[in-house]
């Protein structure tokens, strides 16, 4: 807890914003109808700073990700909404001005390295493209820089290890030379979309600290995609809890994970298991997240809330100031807020680490 | 490689020696040649003085003992028809089979990477819906029919293209469009679903991340791993070509080796019809082994494991102790270790 209270005190009016998201739309066309999968979704991501996106799984996180990054799948598109990289909006860029942008400007880290790496080619091949595509290298000096990108994210034996294939390495290994790819170009954004999910605990640290290490060197933003609260508490400055394509609550995050003010967080936090008792229940949320194709008119969460009210199936909150840099999209935030005994101990989140995966 | 081979060739005798045995002993129940090479007014004395000649008066399994006797010795015995020695009349119209399919595979590959390529960009746009039409329709339609509708619109009745024969590149046109069709449809198919598969694979939005522009994207990342499926499927299709170009060999009077067989087959020319089954199973082995070094080459996953090749090299270095080439050691032990 102290450490996530060291780095909030860091002063965050002069960090300098680099990506700008506003309003962000994404639909899906489906047989039956146009869903859509992300919702008026806004946050600003500050250099240096690491903001992560959490949620469960199919909550719109991966899909905001891939939208900022222009990598959505043909079925989807940007709806609405604004996207901007150090003042300059991605959307309303032309193919080729957004090429330009894809690894000196932005650069994304896969969820599973094993799939993510092209199988024909050797990881050398691969670490050098982006030099050859936007810096114009030949062959001998692609490879050179590979070789320095492996040494930089720690692979043993870069001279030799260059020449090998990405199934000939362990799934940490992948891992770190996908993160070497997003940051080959210095990228001043970097997003990491649930880089340690495929990977088994120890070498989930040491990813996280990879990825920290780069941060500080290149002063980058980094946007971090996790389902993983303890991952959040651990690493991020802000977070942006998403729920049915919606940002339910944002802010920084010593913030958020003490004083929550909305009722999914609160639920979130209070579903970590702590002092567990061996024959207690474990506290959970009941029901399931609502399919993206009936989300309800009111607040999408309403379903679920212990709290929910007759307006809350009508009126969709809007994300409203609920603290200090805090933002909750609940009518009843201030009587979260003000309430105490609403108030879980954020301590439980930061001191049970990575021992736990929601 | 020396390994492979060897076990690639013991794996190939037994189906090689049991198609032989099949085609000597289905062809002896075709009939007995004296009746179709003594003149219809021959005498009994003449017929079992020809029988008797040939060897064909022993028992079959006798015959068959010669006839590999004869194998071990490089003699593939002699035509009845023409006297001459049966595996050099094989070899000699083996190569116009080898052209004919190796012209018809390189058009039918390229054009089948340009349409299933195309295809795969939009699945279910109109380009794909069209490129699988004709796909199907070229991969459905008889190719005796195709050939003799050829024949009739493009050589009698509008006199563009010779009805048969080899003579000049016009001569090509008709059966090489002909065999085009099958390896074509089915090819386009292949590489269509092969290209819709890969271009959705994860590994197409890293290259996109990295400012990869759409034309790299297809040809390096998408192309390069579709290959590999579609070399497999190209390489029975041209095993098909090298045996099967039976029919239209044989209407357009291409000398080649399927004509030949049919010839042989006819005329009851039962020595030149083994050596032609024993050339194209020869060519089949061949062909399948280069099938198989090419995936190797496309597809490093199934190369033999680079732990077995380090191995290897430590082996033959602690022989001869040269220095070992830096840059061809790829596989550190650690490659299976952890972070």
């Amino acid at each position: 807890m102290m450490e996530v209270l060291d780095r909030q005190t860091r002063d965050t009016s002069t960090a300098k914003a680099v990506l700008a998201v506003d309003g962000l739309d994404v639909d899906i066309r489906t047989p039956s109808g146009t869903v859509r999968v992300v919702g008026n979704v806004s946050f600003t991501a500050y250099q240096g700073q690491t903001l992560a996106l959490l949620g469960e799984s199919g909550c719109g996180k991966s899909m905001t990700a891939k939208a900022i990054a222009g990598l959505l799948d043909p079925v989807a598109s940007v709806a609405g909404g604004t996207v901007q990289l150090e003042g300059r909006d991605l959307n309303s860029m032309s193919p080729r001005q957004r090429r330009e942008v894809a690894g000196p400007g932005l650069g994304i880290v896969f969820q599973d390295a094993l799939t993510a790496l092209n199988p024909v080619y050797t990881v050398g091949t691969q670490l050098g493209e982006a030099f050859r595509i936007h810096r114009g290298m030949n062959k001998k000096q692609a490879r050179a820089q590979a070789i320095e990108l492996m040494r930089r994210v720690g692979i043993p034996e870069p001279e030799v290890r260059v020449s090998a294939y990405p199934h000939q390495f362990s799934g940490g290994m992948r891992q770190r030379i996908l993160i070497a790819m997003a940051v080959a170009l210095g990228p001043r954004l970097l997003i990491a979309d649930e880089p340690t999910t495929a990977l088994d605990v120890t070498v989930q640290a040491q990813i996280m600290e990879l990825l920290r290490r780069l941060r500080e060197e290149e002063d980058m933003a980094v946007v971090l995609i996790t389902h993983d609260l303890a991952v959040v508490a651990e690493e991020a400055d802000d977070v942006c809890i998403m729920y049915a394509g919606n940002v339910v609550e944002s802010g920084p995050v010593a913030t958020v994970f003490s004083t929550p003010t909305h009722p999914y967080t609160k639920g979130l936090l209070e579903s970590v298991p702590t002092h567990a008792v061996r024959g207690d229940d474990l506290s959970s949320i009941p029901g399931s997240p609502p399919e993206l194709k009936n989300i309800p008119a009111g607040c999408v969460y309403a379903d679920r809330c212990p709290m929910a009210a007759a307006i809350c199936r009508e009126v969709r909150p809007e994300l409203r100031p609920s603290g200090e840099n805090q933002f909750s999209a609940c009518h009843f935030s201030e009587s979260l807020r003000a309430d105490p005994a609403t108030a879980p101990a954020g301590q439980a989140v930061a001191s049970t680490q990575h021992e736990e995966t929601p | 490689m020396l390994t492979y081979l060897r076990k690639r060739i013991i794996s190939s005798a037994l189906p090689l020696v049991v198609v032989v045995v099949g085609v000597f002993a289905l062809a002896r129940m075709t009939g007995n040649p004296a009746s179709l090479y003594l003149p219809l007014n021959a005498t009994e004395a003449m017929r079992a003085d020809f029988i008797a000649k040939n060897g064909l008066d022993q028992p079959v399994i006798i015959q068959m003992a010669d006839y590999f006797g004869g194998l071990l010795r490089l003699d593939f015995g002699t035509s009845l028809r023409t006297g001459e020695d049966a595996a050099a009349m094989a070899l000699r119209a083996f190569p116009a089979t080898l052209q004919l399919a190796a012209m018809t595979m390189v058009i039918a590959i390229v054009l089948a990477i340009i349409v299933g390529s195309a295809a795969a960009l939009k699945p279910n746009g109109v380009l794909d819906r069209f490129a699988s039409f004709v796909s199907m329709a070229a991969a459905s339609i008889p190719d005796f029919w195709l050939a003799i509708v050829g024949i009739w619109v493009f050589a009698i009745y509008l006199g563009w293209l010779p009805t048969s024969g080899v003579m000049g590149a016009a001569a090509w046109v008709l059966p090489v469009a002909t065999l085009v069709m099958r390896p074509f449809g089915a090819l386009v198919q292949v590489i269509r679903g092969a290209m819709v598969t890969s271009l959705s694979e994860p590994y197409i939005k890293l290259a996109r991340s990295k400012g990869a522009t759409e034309y790299r994207v297809v040809t390096s990342h998408a192309l390069r791993n579709a290959a590999a499926p579609a070399l497999t499927v190209a390489g029975d299709l041209t095993v098909g070509l090298i045996n099967g170009a039976v029919v239209v060999e044989t209407i357009f009077g291409w000398p080649g080796i399927g004509k030949l067989m049919i010839d042989s087959i006819l005329q009851r020319d039962f020595a030149v019809l083994q050596a032609c089954v024993l050339l194209t199973a020869l060519a089949i082995f061949v062909l399948n082994i280069v099938i198989d070094v090419g995936y190797a080459l496309l597809d490093p996953r199934v190369r033999p494991t680079a732990g077995a090749r380090a191995r290897r090299k430590a082996r033959t270095a602690s022989i001869d102790s040269p220095p070992a080439a830096p840059n061809e050691t790829p596989v550190p032990a650690a490659a299976g270790a952890n972070v």
